[in-house]
């Protein structure tokens, strides 16, 4: 019976996805064409003969009438092609590929370090409310959310970079360890493994764990805070209170009906963010000049890529709509109510 | 009373919040509960059943202290360590909350709340045999088994609470405390949580103290009775003796507040229960009372046992060598006048 029910939530929550897709590509296809000048002109750095700008216009089919364009765009994404940057002539396909990448391999890690921190913070702090644990991981989470990830990237650098001089400050490896490996995935951690290179997965790993700490550790000043108050919250629920009517042990209390409650509100906003880090983060990723996908956008930006803004934005935008279905999935496999 | 009580309260007390002005909710209770007695306990709201009703489980919420005795099984469980507390918790006394729809945890199903109850008391009990003995509770609440593995949002208030008696009942505990638990559900259902209740004691060999300010219910369903009043027990007595004739003027005049076919206009007592902090001196009904004498202002009352195992506390019923002279005079009340509210 609850099976069925699951299912059918899930085709449901799947067939919904179309609409927000076609509704994000438009809105970001109107955008992009509502946003004063030229794209040729500006890509092209201004006062460019329009001999040079119609040929290039005419290629990139932007003399065409903008319902066709509108099509186009469509039909191209259908087909997976996300287009062609103006600057530098680059496929978006081969952006996602290597800055993906790049920025799947911090963002996985810089995840793993604000799920384990920030919720284990976020518990104890929760439990043990009004103890110097809970005013301890209160001010943690207070002082690394309200640091900006450029600041605690700089400060990371100078202290175990520059002053004890243990980890390297910026890039994904050492330009040794790029030439060498071989590329399988474009993950460069796994790259490292996948060929058994030791060498360059101990390179790799040093690179990574300052940007990933910085990241995470930001990124875990939400979760303890949102930890935190939810366990507080749910600890104050009848059922607890039940539970302990019937002599249920305090430690199975607190583990199986407090925390686990306590987390399905945490699910929503930790896919929120893997989504926002996977669409690049931004400041840490220029900090580190770790080439993600963040790095790329302020390139494109600065050089006003239209084209390649854009397709950023439309990489980063499935990207969001992915996270937030299988955030949902989750959703619904651990709370019932939510397949009604 | 039937046999041996089972738990006796004496002189139990809780307070609430700060040591300077603490608040009073239950003030020097004393009450037997007999094996396989029914015990109704009613009283407006805000005088302290149900604080009564947890303190009796060590169940109080933070910033409650508790003194006194409880004395169960040749312990007392106000100085019990929380561990033995929690161990009694379930096995021997259960407890049945208010409001069924929020008591179950929304991401389990009923099954696994009866697993976790049953393993927790009885560690070495197979799944088979936690299968058979909840279908079995849960079948004589009138609960199908087809609806065993479902999840609490699936079931209707009047069925969460009998899952949630079920699952206190799954224990056999010897004393089952059910506070209000049937306030929040339409009347039919009530009619059968109550008729579930009622048939505890053949079912189960279980003694309840139902808390509840319906007195029609005490009526149908309870052996005896006891009536409290700002934090404690006025009158405690057997259910018929006390609905023929109620000793203390608070229950008789809780007694006509009822309505029945017969009632042709609303009564209600005047005024409100006092502040719990700061009770007014002497008996602390006496500002309310029709029958108030000078004494009532003054003097506590003293407990005075009646015929027929019968217990109130009011000057009417003596003692007269403690009422001193001019004290039966009726007490004077100081009128609230324009003056006074200017």
């Amino acid at each position: 019976m609850t099976g069925t029910s699951l299912r059918t939530y899930l085709i449901t929550r799947l067939a919904l996805v179309v609409p927000m897709v076609l509704i994000l590509l438009t809105l970001v296809f109107l955008l992009m064409r509502v946003a004063p000048g030229n794209p040729i002109q500006a890509a092209l750095g201004g006062h460019v003969p329009e001999s040079v700008v119609k040929p290039i216009e005419h290629r990139l089919g932007f003399d065409k009438p903008l319902l066709t364009q509108y099509g186009d765009y469509l039909w191209d994404i259908l087909r997976g092609n996300f287009g062609t940057t103006i600057t530098d002539n680059r496929p978006l396909s081969q952006i996602i590929q290597q800055n993906g990448a790049a920025t799947l391999e911090l963002t996985f890690f810089a995840m793993l370090i604000a799920i384990v921190v920030g919720v284990a913070i976020g518990l104890v702090a929760g439990r043990y409310r009004d103890t110097w644990l809970d005013v301890g991981g209160r001010m943690f989470g207070i002082v690394v959310y309200a640091t900006p990830p450029f600041f605690l990237g700089l400060l990371a650098q100078l202290v175990f970079g520059v002053w004890l001089g243990w980890l390297p400050t910026s890039d994904q490896a050492s330009p040794l360890t790029q030439a060498l490996l071989k590329t399988h995935t474009n993950i460069l951690f796994v790259d490292a493994i996948w060929d058994g290179n030791w060498g360059a997965l101990w390179d790799v790993t040093q690179h990574l764990i300052l940007p990933a700490t910085t990241l995470g550790l930001i990124t875990a000043g939400v979760f303890v805070r949102l930890v935190r108050v939810n366990v507080i919250r749910t600890m104050r629920d009848d059922y607890i209170e039940a539970a302990r009517a019937r002599g249920i042990a305090e430690r199975r209390v607190v583990f199986s009906h407090a925390f686990k409650n306590a987390l399905v509100p945490v699910i929503t906003v930790v896919g929120l963010n893997l989504a926002l880090l996977l669409g690049g983060a931004v400041l840490t990723e220029t900090t580190f000049n770790w080439p993600g996908i963040g790095h790329e956008l302020v390139l494109y930006l600065e050089n006003r890529d239209y084209a390649g803004v854009q397709g950023i934005i439309v990489v980063f935008a499935l990207v969001v709509v992915a996270v937030s279905v299988i955030v949902d999935f989750i959703n619904a496999y651990v709370d019932p109510r939510i397949r009604y | 009373m039937s046999g041996e009580p089972v738990l006796q309260a004496r002189d139990l007390r809780v307070y609430y919040g700060t040591p300077g002005k603490p608040v009073r909710a239950v003030d020097g209770v004393t009450l037997d509960i007999g094996e396989s007695e029914v015990v109704g306990l009613v009283g407006e709201s805000g005088c302290g059943k149900s604080t009564l009703g947890r303190g009796i489980l060590g169940l109080l919420p933070e910033g409650a202290r508790a003194d006194g005795e409880v004395i169960y099984g040749g312990r007392n469980l106000v100085t019990l360590s929380p561990r033995e507390l929690r161990r009694l918790r379930g096995p021997d006394l259960g407890l049945v909350f208010q409001e069924p729809m929020t008591r179950l945890n929304p991401l389990l199903r009923i099954s696994d709340h009866f697993h976790e109850t049953l393993k927790q008391h009885e560690a070495n009990l197979s799944d088979d045999e936690i299968r058979r003995r909840s279908l079995e509770t849960l079948g004589r609440m009138g609960i199908p088994p087809t609806r065993f593995n479902q999840y609490p949002h699936e079931f209707s208030g009047g069925m969460r609470q009998r899952i949630m008696i079920a699952l206190a009942l799954v224990l056999r505990p010897k004393l089952l405390v059910a506070d209000e638990p049937t306030t929040s559900l339409d009347v039919i259902v009530e009619g059968q949580i109550l008729a579930l209740l009622a048939d505890l004691k053949r079912n189960f060999g279980t003694a309840l103290l139902l808390i509840t300010h319906n007195l029609g219910i005490v009526a149908e369903a309870c052996d005896r009775m006891a009536v409290m009043y700002a934090g404690k027990i006025v009158e405690e007595g057997p259910v018929r003796e006390v609905f023929a004739d109620p000793a203390h003027p608070y229950t008789r005049e809780l007694l006509r507040s009822t309505i029945s076919l017969e009632t042709t206009e609303l009564h209600s007592i005047p005024g409100a229960p006092p502040n719990l902090i700061d009770p007014p001196p002497g008996c602390r009904f006496h500002p309310r009372c029709p029958d108030a004498m000078r004494v009532c202002a003054q003097l506590v009352p003293i407990e005075q046992r009646l015929d027929g195992g019968r217990r109130v506390q009011c000057w009417l019923h003596g003692p007269e060598r403690l009422i001193p002279a001019d004290g039966e005079q009726p007490l004077e009340r100081e009128a609230i006048g324009v003056a006074d509210e200017a």
